[in-house]
């Protein structure tokens, strides 16, 4: 008999309900019926690990991926990832991907009339230490046009995708830009229900983590699922 | 207490961001177990390909046990195995893994499950990830699964079973996922 605790289910204000017309895509993409409730077991409560094999020299620094240095305004990108309890969420995964300084992705799909940098892939992967910090050097994205209604632009931004210990702790999200006008305008940060819980993807300046006359930081902390209160017998 | 980090879509340019060699195939040479392909397609609303959507699974081995620690059943692990594959669909909505049949891991209450794979959904126009579980519809082992027994309606407990045919290079599970609308796959709040 093997001992299975579960996951915290999902908070209703902060993870976005599957249908949000105001981002158009959801409309034909989103399941129309009720997600069926899943009891957790061993295939929810285990998952993929990670460890720094799965890096290469570079993956922590956007910016010298290529033969020159990216153009943009460098920065640094920090912060925890911790679970609802408040503990570190070590030697888990996290992979990034972003537009340039002109809001151009290197991406077949993107022709946005903005200039590619041939120094700047875009993609970036650092995995967590004992206490759940992360680091990694970057530019500065820029805001990008999309289709979404007339005049959307997307607010400056960086996707984030981890893994967590769990199969259940997976989560995939953006990271935006204290201050950024485009903001309240965007209707795929509009899709996360609660008006605070949207504060939380905005990352904060953390003057105590930037280099002097090199680079500023900016923070941002993440909150994967914690443990269930009541462990059960599985 | 803080509070979740909410999730957002993974929108059209994860490509780059996302993907390494091999993500499709979970199979080396020494890998134990029977070889089987799932091949399938990701289908709007309109019934229309979804060419931008990521599929990552996640599985038991042979044996019936999941590489990682949580996981303490007294079977072996395969070394040659880790359980894990990303595929990012094609123009015309398919996707494809290599991988071997999972064995049966226990449930709540230690009630056997009938092997199954876990999927991740995700894509643009999804603000959340979605997902569901691959069974395979020539299991006996799949009347007793208390987790299809969640759900009541036979035609929505189709969808979460794989269509098996045999191909010039071996045996392939044909798994479809309908986002929306008529035959719309069963999902799960994980």
């Amino acid at each position: 008999m093997q001992e299975v605790f579960e996951y915290r289910r999902e908070e209703a204000g902060a993870q976005p309900p599957a249908l949000h017309p105001p981002y158009a895509s959801t409309r034909k993409r989103a399941p129309r019926q009720p997600p069926v409730r899943l009891p957790h077991s061993l295939s929810e409560i285990t998952g993929p690990l990670w460890d720094s094999s799965h890096l290469r020299p570079g993956d922590d620094d956007l910016t010298r991926q290529q033969q020159g240095e990216a153009l943009g305004e460098r920065i640094i990108v920090t912060g925890r990832v911790l679970d609802e309890d408040g503990r570190a969420v070590p030697r888990t995964l996290i992979e990034i991907w972003q537009a340039n300084a002109c809001g151009r992705y290197r991406h077949e799909v993107d022709q946005h009339d903005a200039p590619l940098d041939p120094n700047f892939i875009g993609r970036g992967r650092v995995i967590t230490d004992a206490e759940g910090r992360y680091r990694f050097v970057t530019i500065k994205p820029a805001a990008y046009p999309w289709r979404n209604h007339p005049n959307a632009w997307r607010p400056a931004h960086i996707h984030f995708s981890l893994f967590g210990p769990a199969f259940a702790t997976r989560l995939v999200t953006q990271m935006y830009f204290p201050g950024d006008p485009l903001i309240p305008l965007d209707p795929i940060l509009g899709g996360v229900p609660d008006p605070s819980a949207r504060l939380r993807l905005v990352s904060s300046l953390e003057l105590e983590a930037s280099v002097p006359e090199w680079a500023l930081a900016y923070r941002f902390d993440i909150v994967l699922r914690g443990h269930a209160a009541t462990p059960m017998e599985g | 207490m803080p509070g979740q980090t909410p999730f957002q879509t993974i929108g059209p340019f994860f490509h780059d961001g996302l993907s390494w060699e091999g993500g499709e195939d979970l199979v080396r040479s020494e890998t134990r177990g029977e070889r089987i392909a799932i091949r399938g397609r990701v289908l709007d609303g309109d019934g229309k390909p979804v060419p931008d959507a990521l599929i990552e699974i996640w599985q038991a081995n042979a044996e019936g046990r999941y590489n990682h620690p949580e996981d303490h059943q007294e079977k072996p692990l395969d070394p040659a195995f880790i359980g894990f594959g990303r595929s990012a669909t094609q123009q015309d909505g398919s996707f494809r893994f290599a991988t071997i049949r999972p064995g049966r891991v226990p449930g709540r209450g230690n009630i056997l499950q009938a092997p199954h794979i876990n999927l991740g959904l995700f894509s643009r126009g999804l603000l959340r990830r979605l997902v569901t579980r691959i069974y395979f519809e020539d299991c006996p082992e799949n009347s007793e699964d208390p987790v299809l027994a969640l759900i009541s309606d036979p035609a929505r407990r189709a969808t979460l079973l794989a269509r098996r045919s045999a191909g010039a290079d071996g045996v392939v599970y044909r798994f479809d996922i309908r986002l929306q609308g008529e035959g719309e796959t069963v999902f799960f709040d994980c």
